[in-house]
């Protein structure tokens, strides 16, 4: 038995079709348990030459000068390649996904430790690496600048002085909302709760990490590029533009991904070298990093100061929500935004509260700090948002004397105001989110738990209860705001149903390993009544799959998952016609069953989804073109908006700081859920990286700009035994323009969670006048927060 | 040097550098199930059994293997079924980017030989050097504890 009913879900399909509720056992899962995955690393192609990468020791440097010739005299050495050969072609610089630019390797300066300078191509990996250290490169340093307050100061040396007309150290500047609305809205304000945290670095580090094997045949000029890429197709249009290489002779392939996060969305140096190397060389070229190089270059995430204001009235209202960002961005601006939003989508700040007033001023700084800001398991900034309007609204109902939950209860936008138009732009699809808040509150038992708060408190122990009542904007996007580098945000899916009444449904998105090989065939037996098992779900090649923007942003249940069931409807309809025809009925005069037509009021008179495809191909309507294929691009009409409650129940020891979390509990709501298995697998997955960025999970520097995180020796990632239980729980407000009513899910726990464990650490220590203690909560920041409160 | 090493229970000889790592040389034999993720025995993706123990190949040089028996994930299936843990793993969907998973499996296969019913406890401590970046851990446990189930049934 593979199928199970989940009977918290409403099935429209029997188990062995396996459409939308069932907890279908996962597709992709026999070659993984048999080590039969085919990751980036495992591609093995004949004549195969490896690469190693140089990186900048320092954080900011002039180069004075390279000396490779020791290194190119090595036995085994193919190449040896720098900037400045990169730049003979053209390829010394790249674009970024967010329109900056980026070194593929230093010419003039290196701008963060870690940065590419030269590569090395052998015959052997090992002695790859070993050709490094004969590389000599002369620097002359320069100060090192570690923070967007440094970058700006007045004198700061300027990082990006490659870029004309670039005079200072800011990456960008952008606004949201209506600042005079706001400034009124504080004007009448009774009072104002005041929050400033920084959002500390961190890595996604999936535990594969990126890599690339290029292989440019020297005779065609085809260029076929496997790629730990989450972004395929967007990937083959920037290598075109990077490289001049004619699109359609490039070929990405996104074999299995061993964990993505945001990682392996932005186009890394490596990647283009290797492909240069490949062109230049004529054989393939493998280039895979080692953990320290993915920590210390690659995709970063976070890094954000802000400051949030609210202004309440006497009563507990919030007017309006002022907030001032700087993020710090490293040498180069290099994660993906959407275009018009250079602050992703942080502006969905307000938070799942009902406010007339916003506005968010966001600024970035170039530092001498690795690139990125990449999404980390979230929405373009998704998450620091929620961390920042949570964290305030439950310091807002201290300083006002309610209780958090009656706070929120009392500012939450209403189910009957969807669709809510927000202060920012936003037009939030559905909710009810004291509906989930209040089923979350249930099941810890809310009021004895604050008694038993109460009891503790009065016996000298620091008992917290902390919530998180997020609200995500995911699925990015509809054409009219969403793009990347001028490409639309659409996702396509294209369904080949076979004569024998199998499929193949290919995909412009590619799984990292939520699953997709088995919710999308999910939806394919939804609407098309052919059991998943008989579903094929290709993705990650761009030869073979049609073009879409990847996944990222929880969008490939959004806007894939969207074309999947727009794509099987188109189909069904087409099968109704040969239906009819094999029934010798009329369209309008036969009914649907998953799986099957029959005539209205004639049960008996029957056709099976199968018969159908089969007629398709043997015996098709007159009239009608043969087959039963088809392609959708589906250009989403809004985002989804997935929510949730999350508490979390702490016991702080007052004595070392140290904090250990007694409950979680976890109420989601993302719509419908296909496969109710895989999504709870999706949400313990994220509380534990909220946990992480709560607890140990962040990279630091030194004012040399060292990076203090390199390995996971020093970049701390919970282990299963740290890692908190977790009880899980939902409620199910479908969004209304989505064709199944889905929104999405692979995200949320990520953005909501860490605002929840940190404000139960802040609730264990509110009565002491804390209000704020920087992630991650170390015992000895913990602690002196406490020995703070009770001296001063 | 030469080694000599009894690979998934096929004896074998080869020529490795001292320094090639127990990793490389395991992945070379085309064995590519056991990975690579972080260098420094702190993720546990590139667990095998050597002797029937638990080991992290990425910091072990071929060479400390000689005259070993090494069990990696290819090695797992019994007569061409799959091991309880693999089942198990499946069934309770322990896995989702698969790439900690073949470490995962048999540092659980371990455990279970020692202890058959292990306790939640039990096992997250015993698969506590062995990192997942996708699952938060939860469902791994389960499909440890239903793999010592399906073991102690047949």
């Amino acid at each position: 038995m593979t199928t199970t009913a989940d009977q918290s879900h409403h099935l429209n399909t029997p188990p062995e079709i396996g459409g939308i509720g069932h907890n279908v056992r996962r597709h992709e899962d026999a070659r993984f348990i048999q080590g039969a995955g085919n990751y980036l690393d495992d591609v093995e192609l004949p004549g195969m030459l490896h690469m190693a990468i140089l990186r900048s020791p320092v954080a900011h440097a002039k180069i004075l000068s390279i000396d490779t010739s020791e290194a190119a005299a090595l036995d085994g050495v193919v190449a040896v390649v720098t900037g400045e050969l990169m730049a003979e072609h053209n390829l010394a610089w790249m674009p970024t996904l967010s329109g900056d630019t980026q070194a593929v390797l230093a010419t003039d300066k290196v701008r963060f430790q870690g940065q590419e300078v030269a590569a090395v191509i052998a015959t052997d990996p090992y002695v790859a690496r070993d050709a490094l250290g004969l590389i000599f490169v002369d620097y002359e340093e320069l100060p090192a600048i570690t923070s967007p307050q440094q970058a700006m100061a007045e004198g700061a040396a300027l990082i990006r002085d490659d870029k004309e007309g670039q005079a200072d150290n800011l990456a960008y500047e952008w606004e949201s909302g209506d600042k005079d609305l706001t400034d009124r809205a504080f004007a009448e304000a009774d009072r104002i709760v005041t929050l400033e945290t920084h959002y500390p670095r961190s890595h996604p580090s999936p535990l594969e990490t990126c890599g690339a094997v290029a292989d440019v045949n020297p005779a065609t000029g085809e260029a076929t590029i496997y790629l730990t890429s989450q972004a395929p197709h967007a990937h083959r249009t920037v290598f075109a533009l990077v490289a001049g290489l004619p699109e359609q002779n490039i070929r990405i392939i996104s074999p299995d991904i061993g964990g993505g996060f945001g990682n392996k969305v932005p186009v890394y140096p490596g990647y283009v070298v290797a492909t240069a190397a490949s062109l230049l060389i004529g054989k393939p070229v493998k280039w895979v990093e080692s953990r320290t190089e993915n920590l210390i270059s690659t995709g970063f995430a976070r890094d954000y100061h802000m400051k949030g204001e609210l202004a309440l009235n006497g009563e507990g209202r919030i007017l309006g929500l002022r907030t001032e960002i700087w993020s710090d961005q490293g040498a180069f601006y290099a994660d993906a935004q959407p275009t018009k939003f250079r602050a992703g989508l942080f502006h969905i700040v307000t938070g799942s509260y009902d406010y007339p007033a916003a506005h968010v001023v966001a600024r970035g700084a170039y530092t001498n700090k690795a690139p990125g800001g990449v999404a980390y398991r979230c929405s373009f900034r998704v998450t620091e948002a929620s961390y920042l309007i949570e964290r305030l609204v439950q310091n807002a109902a201290y300083e006002i004397g309610m209780d958090p939950a009656e706070f929120r209860a009392m500012n939450f936008i209403k189910p009957e105001q969807f669709p809510y138009h927000s202060p920012t732009g936003f037009v939030y699809d559905s909710g009810d989110y004291e509906g989930a808040m209040r089923k979350a509150l249930g099941i810890v038992d809310y009021e004895s738990l604050r008694a038993e708060q109460a009891t503790a408190r009065a016996e000298g122990r620091l008992i917290g209860i902390g919530m998180a009542s997020f609200t995500e904007v995911v699925g990015a996007g509809n054409s009219a705001e969403y793009d990347i580098l001028g490409l639309k945000m659409f996702d396509s899916a294209e369904l080949r149903v076979h004569p024998t009444g199998k499929a193949i449904l290919k995909l412009g998105v590619k799984s990292q390993g939520q699953g997709h090989e088995t919710t999308f065939a999910q939806i394919v037996a939804e609407e098309l009544g052919i059991p998943s098992g008989d579903v094929k779900v290709v993705e990650g090649d761009t030869d073979n799959t049609p073009y879409g923007l990847g996944t990222y942003a929880s969008r490939s249940t959004p806007v894939a998952g969207a074309a999947t069931a727009v794509i099987s409807r188109k189909l069904r309809e087409k099968a109704r016609k040969i239906a009819a025809h094999l029934l010798e009925a009329s369209a309008e005069d036969l009914d649907w069953e998953p799986g099957k037509f029959f005539v209205k009021g004639s049960p008996d008179q029957s056709v099976t989804i199968q018969d159908v495809a089969f007629a398709a191909y043997t015996n098709p309507p007159g009239g009608e073109e043969p087959g039963l294929e088809g392609v959708h691009y589906y250009d989403p009409p809004n985002m989804t908006y997935p929510f949730g409650t999350y508490v979390v129940v702490v016991e702080v020891d007052a004595e070392t700081g140290e904090w250990k979390v007694n409950r979680m509990i976890a109420v989601d709501d993302c719509g419908v859920r296909i496969n109710p298995m895989i999504v709870d697998g999706q949400i313990t997955g994220g509380l534990t990286e909220g946990f992480a960025a709560a607890t140990n999970q962040f990279i630091t520097f030194d004012e040399n700009g060292n990076c203090i995180g390199s390995n996971f020796m020093d970049y701390l990632i919970p282990t299963a035994w740290e890692t908190p239980r977790f009880e899980l729980d939902e409620t199910v407000t479908p969004s209304p323009h989505h064709p199944i009513g889905a929104k999405g899910v692979g995200e949320s726990a990520t953005v909501g969670s860490p605002a929840a464990y940190v404000n139960a650490v802040i609730d264990a220590l509110a009565h002491l006048g804390v209000r704020n203690i920087d992630m991650p909560l170390l015992p000895d920041r913990v602690w002196s927060a406490i020995q703070g409160a009770q001296t001063g | 040097m030469q080694i000599n090493v009894t690979l998934n229970g096929t004896s074998r000889t080869d020529e490795v550098e001292p320094r090639q790592l127990l990793v490389d040389y395991i992945r070379g034999t085309g064995n590519t199930g056991t990975h690579i993720g972080c260098d420094t025995t702190s993720c546990g993706a590139c667990t095998v059994l050597v002797d029937g123990t638990p080991m992290k190949t990425c910091t072990m040089f071929a060479v400390q293997a000689n005259g070993k028996s090494l069990t990696t994930v290819e090695g797992l299936k019994q007569d061409g079924a799959l091991h309880p843990i693999q089942a198990a793993f499946k069934e309770k969907h322990g896995l989702q980017c698969g790439f900690c998973t073949p470490g995962m499996m048999l540092t659980g296969a371990a455990l279970l030989e020692e202890n058959p019913e292990p306790s939640e406890d039990d096992v997250r401590w015993a698969i506590s050097g062995n990192l997942c970046r996708c699952t938060g851990y939860v469902n791994i446990v389960k499909a440890v504890q239903h793999a010592g189930d399906l073991i102690r049934e047949s």
